[in-house]
């Protein structure tokens, strides 16, 4: 009754379902192929040559620049609005939650337009600051930093919140009893121990950031230098430029990876 | 001193309890896990408000709801070792020492030059650079003993302070803490389930149970007088007093000996024995059990599915056995029988 095969119980784990593998190999396939035909595609000879263009160059000085900028102001205002999410209760908190994800869900482009009427010539907020002073957030880099950090920020704030919930906040309450005041619990015991998710949260707010388009392109335009990133430029090009596209592309996927892969194994769990 | 009032509601469950710590004693929350122990500790520390009552430390209310006066935990002179120490893992111990200190205003030298000397004191000085996690049971203990009491704090509180500690370990650290504890002159209060904590550690136990105070008074009063039936259960040991003759043998002051497993603690001991590891029988025992003697039955007291048997003879002590047992002794009052218990069942400290 209770005999069992030796091995029975770990080879019991190890099998995987009826049709589980099959369909893995499906996702991994699907998801390979369209970097195999790029790559076959990819006019390897004069390469340098397409990469070394003006066009490629702004295109990717302005993208890091504004994926990096966006980055920073997430971090700036989506750390303390994780904290307030995880560990305050007040009226309406989910509504201001589903509120700050709603730019994941929402399409960019819907996301780029609702900027314009709230920071263009004659939004809500971009009219008077426009008559007073003159400044004008749309068609500029600002503009792209602006629509990075719409579309992006909810990565951050989501990761950073699940971090904050999961610390134990005993430590936090151990730093009390130390005399530690608030803001000294914040920054030494909080922040800390939640690096490993603002890491990542970061990591995928960059991401999220450096293949913008549709926002990028609603409210900031495609003006090469200033507002043309590099997913616009591979855009534009696969219209006129088949060859430049495909160098444009590989620079991407080799900045993403460079990013990703020695980040993957610390602090993103995949 | 520390005077608590303490009533709390968390839903269903009421903590009403009163406990009064004086300078120099050590108190013991002694009751089951839930009983409401480690939530008068979080009141006390300000870590939760009282819903009603009064907490005065030295004169000055920390907290009291219905005069609106509430010191935040920060400003209450107060230390804690947590359960699980919870020392903070990516600091090293000397930075976790110094932590109080630098919330308190101290620089960061003078603060890492004390810590030093904090970790100096509970010969910890070589670990300064370890991180927590390096650092044994015993170890971290130690380092959040130094840390809770580096910011020099008038009462002393301790969550379970052993509860971290595999059963090895845990005899040595107990006798450490003791000692430790001993060097600080302000009032402790210690929270624990464990009754032997409660009886080595404390001058004074409070027994708590459901969030009531069910007794209070010294372990020798609370042992030999045990008010309910819970709490002959959970304090229902055996406490002895005698003197130490050799490296593992006490001589009690009826003039019986006893051998302990582990080396003696010092001079002047006092032995717990759980009274389900002293064995009977009516003949003189096989073998040579190092701790044997002859007892006389002078009480039988049936426990549900236990029966305590008190003895008197050179080891005034009270046994637990099983019906069946009495049944097959054919135990009376009156009754002369052997009684042994193993020198591995003989905790020993210092009285």
């Amino acid at each position: 009754m209770n005999r069992r095969r030796p091995g029975a119980r770990r080879a019991k784990q190890q099998r995987a379902p009826w049709l589980v593998l099959p369909l893995a190999a499906a996702a991994v396939a699907y998801v390979a192929v369209p970097f195999v035909a790029l790559l076959q595609r990819a006019p390897w000879s004069n390469l340098s040559d397409l990469v070394g263009r003006p066009v490629v160059i702004d295109a990717l000085r302005l993208s890091m620049t504004t994926a990096l900028a966006a980055t920073g102001i997430a971090l700036l205002l989506g750390i303390p609005l994780a904290w307030v999410l995880a560990r305050t209760r007040f009226p309406g908190r989910s509504a201001a939650r589903a509120l700050v994800i709603l730019p994941m869900v929402l399409p960019p482009v819907v996301g780029g337009a609702a900027l314009l009427f709230a920071f263009g010539r004659r939004g809500l907020l971009g009219g008077p600051v426009y008559d007073s002073t003159g400044f004008l957030l749309p068609f500029s880099m600002w503009g792209v930093v602006a629509a990075n950090t719409f579309v992006a920020m909810p990565f951050l704030v989501l990761t950073v919140e699940s971090g904050l919930r999961a610390a134990d906040p005993r430590y936090e309450d151990a730093a009390a009893t130390l005399g530690a005041s608030r803001s000294m619990i914040f920054r030494r015991i909080t922040v800390p121990h939640a690096a490993p998710s603002i890491i990542a949260g970061a990591v995928l707010c960059w991401a999220r950031a450096l293949g913008e388009f549709g926002a990028t392109v609603t409210f900031a335009g495609n003006l090469q230098g200033r507002t043309q990133t590099m997913p616009l430029a591979v855009f534009l090009a696969l219209e006129s430029d088949r060859d430049a596209a495909i160098a444009l592309s590989l620079v991407l996927i080799a900045v993403s990876l460079a990013v990703l892969l020695p980040l993957r194994d610390r602090w993103l769990s995949v | 001193m520390l005077h608590a009032a303490i009533e709390v509601h968390l839903g269903a469950f009421r903590l009403d309890i009163d406990v009064d710590v004086d300078d120099g004693e050590v108190v013991a929350l002694l009751g089951p896990n839930g009983a409401g122990k480690t939530t008068a500790l979080r009141v006390i520390a300000g870590l939760q408000p009282l819903d009603n009552g009064r907490i005065e430390l030295d004169g000055s209310v920390l907290d009291d709801p219905a005069a609106d006066v509430f010191v935040p935990t920060a400003e209450r002179p107060i230390g804690v070792v947590f359960q699980d120490y919870l020392l903070f893992p990516r600091l090293s111990a000397l930075d976790n020492v110094a932590f109080g200190l630098r919330a308190r205003g101290h620089g960061k030298a003078s603060a890492r030059n004390r810590a030093r000397d904090w970790l100096e004191r509970f010969a910890l000085a070589e670990h300064a650079y370890a991180k927590p996690r390096t650092l044994s049971g015993g170890q971290a203990q130690r380092v959040a003993l130094a840390r809770a009491l580096a910011t020099d704090p008038r009462l002393l509180l301790l969550d379970e302070p052993l509860a971290a500690l595999d059963a090895g370990t845990r005899l040595q650290v107990r006798t450490e803490l003791r000692r430790h504890l001993a060097t600080f002159h302000g009032a402790r209060l210690l929270v624990t389930h464990d009754p032997v904590d409660a009886l080595v550690l404390a001058d004074r136990l409070v027994i708590v149970e459901q969030g009531h105070i069910t007794q209070t008074g010294t372990p020798a009063a609370v042992t030999a007088r045990p008010a309910s039936r819970y709490i002959a259960q959970l304090v229902g040991i055996n406490l002895l007093h005698g003197t130490a003759t050799g490296e593992h043998t006490v001589r009690l002051d009826t003039g019986a000996e006893l051998t302990v497993a582990d080396p003696l603690p010092g001079l002047d001991i006092a032995l717990a024995i759980r009274p389900q590891a002293i064995a009977l029988h009516r003949q003189t025992p096989d073998g040579s059990p190092r701790n044997a003697w002859a007892a006389t039955v002078t009480d039988l007291e049936a426990d549900r599915d236990r029966v305590r048997v008190s003895l008197a003879g050179p080891v005034p002590a009270t046994a637990e056995i099983t019906p069946a047992a009495v049944a097959d002794l054919d135990l009376a009052p009156g009754i002369s029988v052997w009684a042994t218990v193993k020198a591995v069942d003989l905790t020993a400290y210092e009285r």
